[in-house]
This record gives structure tokens, sequence and C-alpha cells, in this order.
């Protein structure tokens, strides 16, 4: 494991799999139905003290 | 409460600093020493005075824990004074050097003060604070581990006590937002650890399904801070008994896990943490859920996989390999999209309810506070651009950015925090004044703009007569004389500052009035809507 190995990792395998975490979680938030599910959870705080 | 445990500890503990004060190795490390031994037997004298052997009453489980938390925004208030009084000294030392009192209170040993002072005391009490208020109030459970929330408030004053004594006597790790040294560190870890075990216990006792993303913002700072204070820290004491030590790292590494931290410091401390804060106070006190939830979670995903990399562009046009400097720079840049969504999510929050601005000198300050995020979020990506960054770097411009960011936003998102949070924790039905809000709303949005345009012309000029030169390619000025063109914004400078600490001093003696339980007879806000009465 030297710096180069790790260098070349990072900017091919490693950046592929950040990415498409990323792209998941936005696709997951934006999931058809998810809409109410979101405004319940938006209404979390304002249900009481 | 006995406080048998706590007694010894404490007890065993003061002995400790008492044995390092004799036989530490160098004269700082003595004197510090003795400040901690004089801390803990303080400390330990008031434990003694309140040991009391009477039955308690048993802790209710389902209610919240909010002891910790009043400590916490009382010690907000203070080390926000105490923060920004030494920021106006430092500000009016750089125009008046006669000002500078060696050796202790020389600008060299007060810079630090100010920055850990209004960062980490401030910024850090109104994180601990808030977080513990709003992860019990939207998990619907009472705080985890029974009394490790009141180690957690301690242990972090005694953090920021040893801190500020460390830089007055000259203890300093010169690592810039990072300056204590290795056992003030190594303190730090053990209080952060257990910070991070309080606020992950009681989301894993949640009574409520869904974790709230102003949960997911707080916890990504807890997180991530714990994980770049230990990276940037690492490094090798020269005694156990001194207060010397050196970095693991050395040349362009060192500087690059510094600005590594440096940088995400101001992203998940200043930023991500009061994300959290935008998320759970602006919904309430706007009395509205929050614009798109969905959009606070992309907010939170691309702000988590953006910032982390940002930290090169501190270092532009030094030893830091080319393609690392541009990496920063490409992903400074990408940060405008969170920035510009989080700060549309928190504005239009609002939407059917913009009237309040006019009405409530509360939401007033946090929709400044929302501006000035997405103002100082445009700036700075702006700024980490190579070409920008050549004229902006080491110049007084950076200084106006970063008060733009942090007196804008933090200081007036915490601020808008506090004044909703006081009334509600200590039962009171109301601020002690209303109009006082909104004296201190002006004084410190007047104080910013102030500071900030003044930073701007000052560091564009000092930017500008440094790479001036003349036909035959020498410097047209010295350093001395970009120095002596800078003393009328300085003073300047030091006027928008003392705008903004009066401010904190009026918003200090409201919160004190109000905790003592006063209300203040005043004309109603004007546009507020009357109390209709029954007809007759």
């Amino acid at each position: 494991m030297d710096y180069n190995l790790m260098r070349e990792f990072a900017d091919s395998w490693g950046l592929l799999v950040m990415a498409l975490f990323f792209v998941g979680c936005v696709a997951f938030a934006l999931r058809p139905g998810g809409r109410r599910q979101a405004d319940e959870a938006a209404r979390i705080p304002l249900k009481d003290d | 409460m006995k406080f048998g445990t706590e007694i010894v500890a404490l007890g065993l503990f003061a002995f400790v600093a008492l044995v390092a004060a004799g036989f530490g190795v160098d004269e700082p490390f003595r004197q510090h020493m003795w400040v901690l031994f004089i801390v803990l037997l303080g400390f330990l004298a008031i434990l003694l005075r309140n040991t009391s052997f009477a039955t308690t009453a048993p802790i209710d489980p389902s209610a919240y824990m909010d002891g910790p938390i009043r400590y916490g925004a009382v010690a907000t208030m203070f080390w926000g004074v105490v923060g920004m009084l030494v920021g106006v000294v430092i500000a009016l030392q750089l125009a008046y050097p006669d000002l500078n009192i060696e050796p202790w209170f020389n600008f060299g040993r007060l810079r630090p003060l100010h920055t850990s002072g209004v960062v980490f005391a401030f910024g850090g009490n109104a994180l601990l604070c808030t977080s513990l208020y709003v992860v019990q109030r939207t998990c619907r459970a009472r705080l985890f581990g029974g009394d490790l929330a009141w180690f957690v408030f301690w242990g972090y004053q005694l953090f920021i006590v040893m801190a500020a004594t460390g830089y007055l006597l000259g203890i300093t790790e010169s690592r810039e937002y990072a300056e204590p040294e290795w056992y003030v560190d190594l303190w730090l870890t053990i209080v952060w650890v257990a910070y991070l075990l309080l606020f992950l216990g009681t989301i894993l006792k949640r009574k409520e399904p869904h974790i709230y993303v102003a949960n997911w913002f707080y916890l990504s700072f807890i997180v991530t801070i714990a994980m770049l204070h230990v990276v940037n820290n690492l490094s090798m004491p020269v005694s156990f008994l001194g207060s010397k030590s050196y970095s693991a790292f050395s040349g362009v590494q060192d500087a690059l896990t510094q600005w590594w931290y440096g940088h995400n410091a101001v992203g998940f401390f200043l930023t991500a943490g009061f994300l959290g804060m935008m998320y759970y106070f602006v919904p309430k006190q706007a009395n509205r859920p929050v614009y798109s939830y969905r959009l606070s979670i992309i907010h939170f995903w691309a702000l988590i996989f953006l910032y982390i990399w940002a930290g090169p562009h501190h270092l532009h046009y030094t030893a830091l390999p080319d393609w690392a400097q541009t990496l920063g720079m490409v992903f400074s840049i990408m940060l405008w999209m969170p920035s510009w969504g989080g700060m549309i999510n928190g504005l239009m929050t609002l939407s059917g309810a913009w009237d309040k601005i006019r009405t409530d000198p509360i939401i007033r300050m946090m929709v400044v506070a929302v501006a000035f995020y997405g103002m100082s979020t445009f700036e700075g990506p702006m700024m980490s651009i190579k070409a920008v960054n050549s004229l902006s770097h080491y110049t007084d411009w950076t200084i106006g950015h970063v008060h733009s960011g942090a007196l804008g936003w933090v200081g007036m998102i915490s601020f808008g925090a506090i004044y909703y949070m006081v009334p509600k924790l200590w039962n009171r039905d109301r601020l002690y004044s209303l109009r006082l809000v909104t004296w201190h709303f002006w004084l410190a949005t007047l104080g910013i703009v102030v500071y900030a345009a003044v930073m701007w012309v000052s560091g564009v000029m000092q930017g500008l007569m440094w790479r001036e030169y003349d036909e035959q390619g020498f410097l047209v000025y010295s350093f001395a004389e970009t120095v002596a063109a800078m003393h009328p914004y300085y003073i300047m400078r030091a006027i928008g500052g003392a705008m903004y600490l009066s401010g904190a001093l009026i918003m200090a003696w409201n919160i004190t009035m109000t905790i003592l339980g006063y209300q203040r007879e005043e004309e109603p806000m004007p546009g507020s809507i009357p109390a209709l009465q029954p007809a007759q």
C-alpha cells in the first residue's frame, strides 16, 4: 500500500462508490411516495414541547 | 445529591494537577498546572458545600433533562460577551499598537483567545445546549446516561478555561483554531467522546420513529469534529510533564492536515451544527414546518460529501501539489449548491408568514442569519477561485469574509435560538423585552455591515498595494506603507465590532432579566395584531 496506489484507488473506485452513494441518497429522498413521509417528518418539531 | 464519586474523582484530579505543578519541566507548564489545580479546588469546594444527605425525589424518566441546557444557555451568553470583548480589544490593538501589554495581553496571545472564545466557547456552548434541547424534543426521550450531560457541560467549560489560560501564558501549538497543547487536547477528546455517547444514546432510545433532520446535522458535527480533532492533533510531547509537543506530520503534509482541520472546523462546527439549529428553531419560531423536508435531506448529504474536500483552497500557490489545490477549488465551487439549497429552504419556511419579519424581531434575527449564511457561502467559494485568491489571500478580505459568516450567520442564529429557548427553559411567559431584541438586532446587523464592508475595502486595497509594480518591475509600496494605509479602516472595524458587542450586552441584560422573572412594561411591537376582545 503505497501513496500512488491509494491515490489511484481514491480517484477511481473510491470516487465512483461515493458518487453512487450520493446519487442513491438523492434518489431515495425524491422517490415516489416519499412526499407523504417527508411531510410527516417535517411536522416532528411542531407536535409538542 | 451526595456527589460522592464526583468529589473523590475531583480530589484525585486536583492532586495530579498539584504533582504536575511541582514536577513540571518548564515554567509555563507549572503555571498552567497551578491554574488547573486552583480551578479544580474551587469546583471541589462548591461540590462539598452543596452536598446534601436528604433523600431526593426520584427522577421522572419521561421528563426532559433541562438542567445542563439552562447552564449552557447562560454559559453561551457569558462566553459570547467575553469573546466579543476580546475581539474589540485586539481590533483596537491593531489600530493602536500601544495597547499591546506584554507579555500576557499582546496581540499574539489575545488573538487565539478571541477566536477560540467566540468559536469554541460561545459557539460551542450554543451548539452543546441547543443540540441537547433539540435531540430530546425531536426524539421525545430524556437524555441518555444520567449525569453524563453534566460531565460533558463542566468538562467542556474546563477545556475552555485551560485553553484560554494556556494562550495567555504563551502555551500554543501554533495550529490555527487548534492552538491548545497536547494535554488540553487529550482532555477535550475525552469530553467529546462523552458528548457523542450522550447524543447517540439519546437518539437510540428515541420514541419518535424518524430521526429529525436537525439531529442528522448535529450528529455529523459531533462525529466529524471528533475525527478532525484527533487527526490534526496527532503529536508527540517533548515531556509528559511539559507544555511543548511536535506534530506527527511535517512540511506540506502538516499544512494540509491543519487546513483539512481548519476548513472543516468551519464546515462542520460553524456550518453543519448551526444548520441543525436552523432546522429546528426557524420552524419553531415561525410555527410552520420546514419548506421542503426532502430538500433538507439533499442539503445534508451534499454538504457532507462536498465540504470535507474543500480544505486545500487555504493553500493556493504554496508547495501543495497543483492537483490538490484545484481539487479544493472545484469542491468549494460545488458547495454553492448545498449552501443555496439550504438558504432557500430556511427562508421559504416563512412562506405564508412573511408578516412575522415585521412583527417578530426573533424571526427577523433568524432571517438575517440565513441570509448571511447564503452571502458568506457565496463569497467563500468565490474567494477559493485561484485567480481571486491571488488577490484576497493573506489580506483583510479574508477577515471580513470570516466575520460575515461568524457574526452574521453563527452569531445571529445562536441569538435567535437562545431568545427562543430561555423563556421556555425557565417557564416564563415571554422575554423581558421584545423592544430590546429589536435594539440588539439593529446594533448587530449594522455592526456586521460596517465590519464586513470596511474589511472588503481594506483587504482589496491591501492586496492591490502588495501587487503594484512600477514600469521597471520594482514594488511600489513597502509593507509598512500598506499597514499605514489601513489605519483608518482598523478604527472603523473596531467601531463595527463595538456595535456588535453592545448588542450582545443588551441581550445579556434581557436574558438575565427574563431568567430572574421580570417582564418589561412596553408598547407591543408595531404591526402585531392585538388580542381580540369578546363582544359584550
